[in-house]
């Protein structure tokens, strides 16, 4: 139950209260650049949301084997090698390499897969998975994953770091739809010159992000109901 | 090389103001609006930036004659990584608050689209002078550009500048939102009107 509880509020913080775009400005480029049509900007955020899932899951098999402090495979090499037992190998200095190593290989990968295999499913947001290298939010759910298999009492498990893959993709989703709707309607209105295109578009997110910041605080409450519901 | 190629100077100046990385290519947009609530880690920031940036170009310049082109942006992405984690590592190590403050954003400047875009458009294919003066150039006008959105944010939300007191507690109200995440959109995009309405006035004025 309490595993339940965990990764409803992961996915739930992810999604809303610390939405990737809107609180951590992550995902910027795309945001601005592909949310003018409403169907675009849900390719685009199914494309993300799905490559994240299988960055998260990739990242996080290879942080917690290999690149976490204390990590087993590294120190059984070391051991094998007959290094001092009392020693802790640390190799999380290799992360940034080997997550972007990552990244860059699954969007190779998955953009070739699903070329081969569901050319409708191409058609519809393969153009955006090259962008994708470059999207900040793929690298951050890595770092945040990271972050939370540092301390060894406390790790990660494989399921929360999808939650938070899914929440975030969720969160990128909602928010560039949003976007994209408002972006429409704003192509109808008589918007002061040096404010069209990126500029009204920047004023809008940030109003946006201010109702966004009504989630503040959500979490414990969150937690406390799902508590009271689950646990009687 | 072809003579209308821009020399090494012109390259220079064009970072600074013409083509600014920020205000005229939209380009680095995250560190932008997630670390200007304050002058000190803007500038921490831009610093960084800049030394990733230049180091980047300068092995990028020098490889570019043994690069494969469907490798290429893998090449670069692993550059840059190798060094955002020099840079991280010494962030850590010399200016450990500043390292806890800026967070996950140091190891975001390898998806910066800034660093990226210069290694593909100019040091892959320029020699090591023309790509050094480039990469100092978008530099600086990356700085500037994070200088004054940090300049306006710190200001209006927290009344200092780079934590000297500006404007005093009692007569201005802190602007509490522009220290959040909302007043970097808001300010961002109210420069970016600002900038753009400068630029058009200049070329009315010069028909």
């Amino acid at each position: 139950m309490e595993t339940i509880i965990a990764l409803i509020c992961i996915l739930l913080s992810a999604a809303l209260i610390n939405n990737f775009v809107l609180h951590y400005f992550v995902g910027i480029c795309p945001f601005l650049g592909v949310s003018r049509r409403v169907d675009m900007a849900i390719g685009m955020g199914a494309a993300v949301t799905f490559v994240i899932s299988i960055a998260a899951f990739l990242s996080w098999t290879f942080t917690y084997f290999i690149l976490r402090p204390e990590a087993p495979l590294p120190t059984a090499v070391w051991q094998a090698m007959g290094g001092d037992s009392g020693v802790k190998v640390d190799l999380s200095v290799l992360s940034y390499i080997m997550y972007i190593f990552v990244i860059a290989s699954s969007v190779q990968f998955v953009e070739m897969y699903v070329r081969k295999f569901f050319p409708p499913l191409y058609k519809s947001f393969g153009v955006f998975l090259p962008l994708i290298t470059t999207n900040c939010a793929i690298l951050f759910a890595c770092l945040e994953i990271m972050k939370n298999l540092q301390d060894p009492t406390n790790l990660w498990g494989l399921h929360h770091a999808l939650a938070l893959a899914i929440g975030g993709g969720g969160g990128f989703t909602i928010a560039i739809t949003l976007m994209a709707g408002l972006r429409e309607e704003l192509d109808l209105c008589d918007v002061p010159k040096p404010f069209k295109g990126p500029g009204i578009a920047l004023v809008v997110a940030g109003i946006m992000a201010m109702a966004f910041m009504g989630f503040t605080g959500m979490a414990d409450g969150v937690k406390t109901a799902l508590t009271n519901l689950l646990m009687k | 090389m072809a003579s209308n190629e821009p020399t090494a100077m012109e390259r220079f100046i064009n970072g600074i103001l013409p083509e600014n990385p920020v205000y005229r290519q939209l380009l680095g947009m995250c560190p932008v609006l997630a670390v200007t609530n304050g002058m000190k880690p803007a500038m921490t920031m831009a610093a960084a930036t800049a030394f990733v940036l230049i180091c980047a170009n300068i092995i990028v310049s020098l490889i570019r004659g043994v690069l494969k082109p469907h490798l290429r942006i893998l090449v670069f992405t692993l550059t840059i990584a190798t060094f955002v984690t020099i840079a991280d590592r010494a962030l850590a190590a010399f200016l450990y608050e500043m390292s806890k403050q800026l967070g996950p954003y140091v190891p975001l400047i390898i998806v910066n689209c800034l660093i990226i875009s210069r290694c593909e458009i100019c040091a892959s294919k320029q020699e090591l002078p023309v790509a050094v003066a480039d990469a100092v150039g978008m530099s600086i006008g990356f700085a500037l550009a994070l200088a004054s959105i940090a300049t306006v944010r710190e200001l209006l939300g927290s009344g200092t500048w780079f934590g000297v007191t500006i404007l005093a507690e009692g007569w201005w109200p802190r602007w509490g939102i522009m220290v959040l995440p909302p007043g970097a959109f808001l300010a961002l995009g109210v420069l970016l009107a600002v900038a753009e309405w400068y630029t058009h006035r200049r070329e009315l004025q010069a028909k």
